[in-house]
């Protein structure tokens, strides 16, 4: 069954680097995978002329877990938690895209109130992974106090999804047909407590790094990339909105009610890194006002779909209902089937793009799930941004580019 | 007539024959093409100025092993102007998993032909740079097709304890 072990001749590989490279008048050097502002496990390979970057090569598949494999074998509902460990700074919005894509593939219905959770959650998440961006990003061009700051207010953040679902990254709260369970009580407080203190800190980091010299010279130029370019190598969400261009699909194709809330797309000018960093400030402060949003107009009623055939009844129907023990029972043990058919879905992700291709058989496990992850395709960019930077730009490129690695290998 | 419609009569008239099967399930069109006119189908579906899918939005693959055609290549196109989604699918069969490449078309299709190729071994002809992209360059075998083991270790028994021993990996003297 398996094919004999390929070898690879230098030859094979020749195209990779510019004949320069061959005659060593341009100096070849390894950056990664186990370098600090790689990001988690992305591996570079630089032809460098004296500092500045002839071609990069990345690199990736370091952190490859076989995630779309293991979901084959695992019904529906299971897969699910696989879904948290992709990209581990967006696990509610991982879960979001999977349950559309299996709630679109059964056909399935959502409640008012678990659309409006689901919404308020991922915004939330969104606001947490820019924090991580902005830390790194800032630790990566010199700021070492922002750090300490996103990674604080984070805290508070993580601390409310812990409150919601028990854990603080690996949540697995959205299920196909709803939630989990509904949010607890003193839920609200806590978010509008958020909500109040949350512009302030914006506005320290915003003065601690938008017009610092330092760091406007490192970022303003570095990196750019016209919107046709960017658009032809598969770039979206943030890195692509610096280009000027304003495409969200919470605005272009309207998923979990997002059209009943009022926001705007900020978008940069240059695309350059300087415009990544300003295009994700003006979505920190639009998260904001989503959350506020539907917070204020945050319906009753149940967070679960009544469908019995796909959704488990509640504990309380077990004690007096044969029937509510015979559904528990099935979709605990078998799992709910879905019909032959293929469905695509795509969520905007706090990195992009985030799309979901899911084919069923008949069975009560998914023939096939991939996700097309915002990481892998702004990765692809790489060479293109850092070509005749110095090699100190690519570590601020790298990090405006906010790649998980996780996301990018699954 | 919606935008997706209009795409796919064209695509009728320009292809003719190639044009294998149009489906539509849970509000998505998916069109069926014959192999060779992939790039021909893309070519049209991005630059006629009414349609305009400018953007490559996934491109994947699955495998029906052991039924026949083989392997399916998923791909979804995306127009920023329309904001709709279309499906492409060409079917290969497991003698020759090969198909153009639409690099030139979609340049970011690079990485995602090249993780095809890697998990599914289907090749691109033409393409600039096909080596695997996930698994390492020495791996044997394509880990997203149906035959391609999960892979487990087998848990020792006193009664199975030397046979499993036999097999195992680690150094022995």
């Amino acid at each position: 069954m398996l094919e004999k072990s390929v070898e690879i001749t230098v030859d094979e590989l020749r195209h990779l680097v510019s004949d320069r490279a061959l005659e060593g008048e341009t100096m070849l050097l390894n950056m990664g995978p186990q370098h600090p502002s790689t990001h988690g496990v992305l591996r570079l390979l630089l032809e460098l002329d004296d500092e500045r970057v002839v071609t990069c090569v990345p690199d990736i598949g370091f952190l490859h877990t076989g995630i779309e494999k293991s979901m084959e074998t695992k019904a529906y509902e299971k897969a699910l938690v696989m879904t948290d460990r992709m990209d581990y700074l967006n696990n509610l919005g991982n879960n979001l895209c999977y349950c559309l894509a299996v709630e679109k593939l059964v056909d399935l219905d959502v409640p008012e109130r678990a659309m409006a959770i689901r919404v308020l959650l991922v915004e939330l998440q969104r606001i947490a992974s820019h924090l991580v961006f902005l830390a790194t990003h800032g630790l990566d061009t010199g700021a070492m106090s922002i750090f300490l700051y996103c990674f604080r207010e984070r805290e508070v953040i993580l601390d409310i999804f812990e409150m919601c679902s028990g854990a603080r990254m690996m949540t697995s709260f959205f299920r196909p047909g709803g939630l989990w369970r509904d949010v607890p009580d003193g839920f609200e407080e806590t978010v509008r407590s958020f909500i109040e203190s949350f512009p302030k800190r914006i506005k320290m980091y915003e003065d601690l790094l938008t017009k610092n010299p330092i760091y406007t010279h490192r970022t303003k130029g570095i990196g750019a990339i016209s919107s046709e370019e960017a658009l032809k190598w598969g770039l979206t969400g943030p890195p692509l909105r610096a280009t000027g261009l304003a495409w969200d699909l919470r605005k272009s194709n309207p998923y979990s009610g997002y059209d009943r809330y009022d926001f705007d797309i900020p978008v940069g000018v240059n695309g350059d890194t300087y415009d990544r960093y300003t295009v994700r400030i003006g979505e920190m402060r639009q998260s904001l006002r989503i959350v506020e949003q539907v917070l204020d107009t945050l319906p009753g009623g149940p967070v679960r779909s009544n469908n019995r055939k796909f959704v488990p009844p509640p504990r309380s129907e077990l004690g007096h209902s044969m029937e509510a023990v015979i559904h528990h029972f099935k979709l605990w043990t078998e799992g709910f089937s879905a019909p032959k058919g293929s469905v695509f879905v795509a969520v905007e992700s706090p990195r992009g793009e985030l799309g979901c291709y899911l084919e069923g058989d008949g069975g009560p496990k998914p023939y096939r799930v991939h996700f097309r992850t915002p990481s892998f395709a702004t990765l692809q960019t790489l060479p293109m941004l850092c070509k005749d930077h110095l090699v100190a730009d690519i570590v601020a490129i790298i990090s405006s580019l906010d790649p998980v690695l996780g996301d990018s290998d699954r | 007539m919606t935008i997706v419609e209009n795409a796919v009569a064209k695509l009728q008239r320009e292809l003719g024959e190639s044009v294998l099967s149009v489906e539509e399930f849970r509000g998505q069109t998916s069109v069926t093409l014959d192999r060779e006119a992939i790039v021909t189908a893309c070519q049209l579906l991005r630059d006629d100025p009414e349609l305009d899918f400018n953007f490559l939005a996934a491109l994947t693959a699955v495998d029906y092993w052991p039924s026949e055609p083989r392997f399916k290549i998923v791909y979804e196109l995306y127009s920023l102007a329309n904001k709709e989604f279309i499906g492409l699918r060409a079917q290969l069969s497991n003698e020759s998993p090969e198909i153009s490449t639409i690099e030139s078309i979609y340049p970011n299709a690079n990485w995602h032909e090249r993780e095809v190729f890697d998990m599914f071994g289907v090749t691109f002809k033409d393409h600039s740079d096909q080596r695997r992209i996930i698994m390492p360059y020495d791996w044997e075998g394509h880990p997203l097709r149906k035959d391609y083991p999960l892979g487990y270790e087998e848990v020792q028994f006193t009664f199975n304890f030397d046979e499993i021993d036999k097999r195992k990996p680690y150094a022995k003297k």
